[in-house]
């Protein structure tokens, strides 16, 4: 399994969820921290990041960063 | 040196007039009595280079001058009354967003589906605004088929000098009406059009057409805009003519096809001893207050002439203010007064 | 980026970075992104002009890095006709509603796609109008409740919802006509592939291309985002089904 990371432009997010529902690997937790809006924000709580960016493609605000670890060549 | 004299009709003349100033598009959509605009750039633009497209409805059209008046192109659509009407939506985003395009409305007798024959019973919608909001088109009234020519220039010239709307308020019968036209043979510069939406190409920033301000402090700044811009158009571009004003006892207000009858009806009375001069608005918006009120004060009476119930006579009595009695003879449903209809009236009502 | 790791995803270029004003899990955010990936892909944002509606899109212009016009409501493809004859060689797209597009800007969108435009229009269909707050639209599905179908629309009464996309498949000048979703990843990335399609059918000159999203308004129909999803699953794609509904010729 690949292994990935991602970094949430956290001022952008509304806490819709989607991208926790998209999420293959069941890796990201709606916390009860909140941004200035008052959305709750997610977190990758479990580290199982693959890096599919299936959570970036849905999210609506464009809040998500995705990085992968690059194959050994 | 005189330019190429022909004979044609107003409609035809607005259109040669079109594509000689240097129109780049044109989209309307064919009423009684204006198609003749579109029919002969239906025939000439297709030669002579530039869009013409025939809309599904007058309410497309204007959205199509929007559109490519919004993106820098130098466009006009014609119409005539129920036309014109459909195009009122558009026309108050094409001035609230600042686009320039002209417009004609070829007149006919309302309301409703009315009747195909000529009438000026249009005069306040295209003076006052005509569709919602705060805001002005500019508006020239001609009263000859060369006019309908010149005025296809001075229109296009002051709403790109302007950014707004202009119309030429016309009707049905100067605009079939045959006459001589001297063609000009000169094409109009182009207009600054770096406020356009035409991709940003090189350009930093973006641009962007809209009339939408959701904050109503940004709107009132917008509406703040317009007003000073439409003084600055009511200091600069009245237009009128005057005849026989000199020594006038008695005034007589007309703008268009009146004006051209009332003329004939003075003549009459002047050769009958009467001092009767005529006053000719050609803006009918910006009114030429400036050109009429002098007037008022060296009359005794003002006689407004219309083809429709007395509109132009409230623009009239603005100016006025109760000096001297204003009495008004109009006719409507698309019948002409004769000048001898105008000179009887002079006599029982008037003198 | 941690060493050793490449970008895989990130924020389009051409998406300004502002707070939108839609709801929380809005569809109308994720068409908006795809269409700046598309515009950067291609390159394009110099070379663009949009065509924002009325209705909750109506401040597109607020968030696509390229040149604007907003029109009136229902009239964004004759603007865009405007636009297009003046400008042959730039992009032209518009972005509308249920509402805009397939009932007051009924005429404007069947006479554009009659000519054959060489536009793209993005149709979002929520089956709802969301901007003035929940009222019925012409893509609304029969019993569906909205303010002004408190009781469900009746199609006896309210006439049938609209499929604007199959009425203009019948027509001769238009070309690629789709219908897609963003309800899940894999609707996306065929949707982002539909958008590009378009936009290089554009170039080609191929004429009038529409690509239909089947949307959601999770405030209107009074649902989380995640129950939206569901609900455009089970009643919106039965009735108005994923895929092309016209395809070229090749």
């Amino acid at each position: 399994m690949a292994k990935g990371y991602i970094e949430f432009d956290y001022e952008f997010c509304k806490g819709c969820e989607l991208c926790i529902q998209a999420c293959p690997v069941n890796t990201l937790v709606l916390t009860t921290k909140m941004n200035k809006k008052g959305y709750r924000l997610v977190e990758d709580a479990e580290g199982k990041c693959t890096g599919c960016a299936s959570c970036a493609l849905v999210c609506p605000d464009a809040v998500i960063t995705v990085y992968r670890q690059k194959k050994a060549s | 040196m005189l330019g190429e004299v022909v004979i044609m009709k107003g409609n035809e003349a607005m259109a040669e007039a079109a594509i000689r100033a240097g129109m780049d598009g044109y989209f309307g959509y064919p009423i009684t009595p204006q198609s003749e605009v579109i029919e002969y750039l239906a025939r000439e633009v297709p030669k002579r280079g530039g869009v013409l497209l025939q809309a599904e409805s007058e309410v497309a059209a204007i959205n199509m001058i929007y559109g490519a008046g919004g993106a820098g192109a130098r466009v006009m659509t014609t119409s005539s009354s129920p036309g014109i009407s459909l195009m009122q939506e558009g026309l108050s985003y094409i001035a609230g967003a600042e686009i320039p395009c002209l417009l004609a409305n070829v007149n006919r007798a309302g309301p409703g589906l009315g009747t195909i024959q000529p009438g000026q019973c249009d005069y306040l919608q295209t003076v006052k605004g005509g569709g919602h909001g705060d805001y002005h088109l500019i508006a020239l009234a001609p009263a000859s088929v060369q006019e309908m020519f010149d005025f296809v220039y001075l229109g296009f010239e002051l709403a790109e000098k302007y950014r707004n709307p202009a119309i030429i308020l016309t009707d049905g019968a100067l605009g079939q009406m045959m006459e001589k036209v001297e063609l000009k043979d000169e094409k109009l510069p182009k207009p600054d059009i770096s406020w356009a939406s035409t991709g940003k190409g090189k350009r930093k920033e973006r641009n962007v057409i809209t009339s939408l301000y959701l904050q109503p402090e940004k709107m009132e700044v917008i509406n703040h805009n317009l007003q000073k811009k439409y003084k600055e158009i009511e200091e600069n571009e009245q237009r009128w003519e005057t005849i026989n004003t000199d020594d006038a006892e008695y005034l007589i207000t007309a703008f268009g096809l009146s004006a051209r009858i009332a003329q004939k009806a003075m003549d009459i009375l002047r050769e009958e001893g009467h001092k009767v001069g005529l006053f000719r608005p050609i803006s009918v918006w910006p009114f030429p207050k400036k050109g009429l009120s002098p007037l008022l004060d060296k009359v005794k009476a003002v006689v407004d002439i219309e083809l429709n119930a007395g509109q132009m006579i409230e623009d009239v009595e603005l100016v006025n203010r109760g000096r001297v009695p204003v009495k008004f003879y109009g006719r409507m449903g698309g019948m002409i007064f004769s000048p001898d209809e105008l000179v009887d009236f002079f006599k029982k009502e008037v003198l | 980026m941690k060493e050793g790791y490449e970008l895989i995803y990130e924020r389009p270029k051409s998406l300004i970075k502002v707070h939108n004003h839609y709801c929380p899990g809005c569809t109308h955010g994720v068409v908006h992104k795809l269409l700046a990936e598309v515009i950067d892909e291609l390159g394009i944002e110099n070379e663009t002009i949009g065509v924002a509606p009325v209705g909750c899109a109506v401040l597109a212009y607020d968030y696509i890095d390229v040149d604007w016009q907003e029109a009136a409501h229902g009239r964004a493809q004759a603007l865009a006709t405007g636009i297009k004859r003046m400008h042959p060689d730039k992009y032209v797209f518009t972005y509308q509603g249920d509402g805009d597009l397939a009932a007051i800007g009924t005429a404007e969108t069947v006479h554009a796609a009659n000519r054959g435009e060489n536009i793209l229009v993005v149709f979002i269909n929520n089956a709802i109008y969301g901007m003035t707050g929940g009222q019925m639209a012409p893509t609304t599905l029969e019993g569906q409740k909205t303010s002004t179908s408190p009781y469900g629309r009746v199609i006896d009464d309210m006439g049938a919802p609209v499929k604007i996309a199959d009425m203009l498949a019948l027509l001769p000048k238009t070309y690629y006509i789709t219908r897609q979703t963003v309800a899940d990843v894999k609707g996306v990335r065929a949707a982002k592939k539909a958008l590009k399609k378009a936009f290089e059918y554009q170039k080609a000159g191929k004429g009038y291309c529409l690509v239909e999203f089947v949307a959601n308004c999770p405030s209107n129909w009074k649902m989380t985002p995640i129950q939206s999803f569901e609900w455009t699953k089970e009643n919106m794609f039965p009735y108005y089904p994923l895929g092309d509904v016209k395809t070229p010729e090749e």
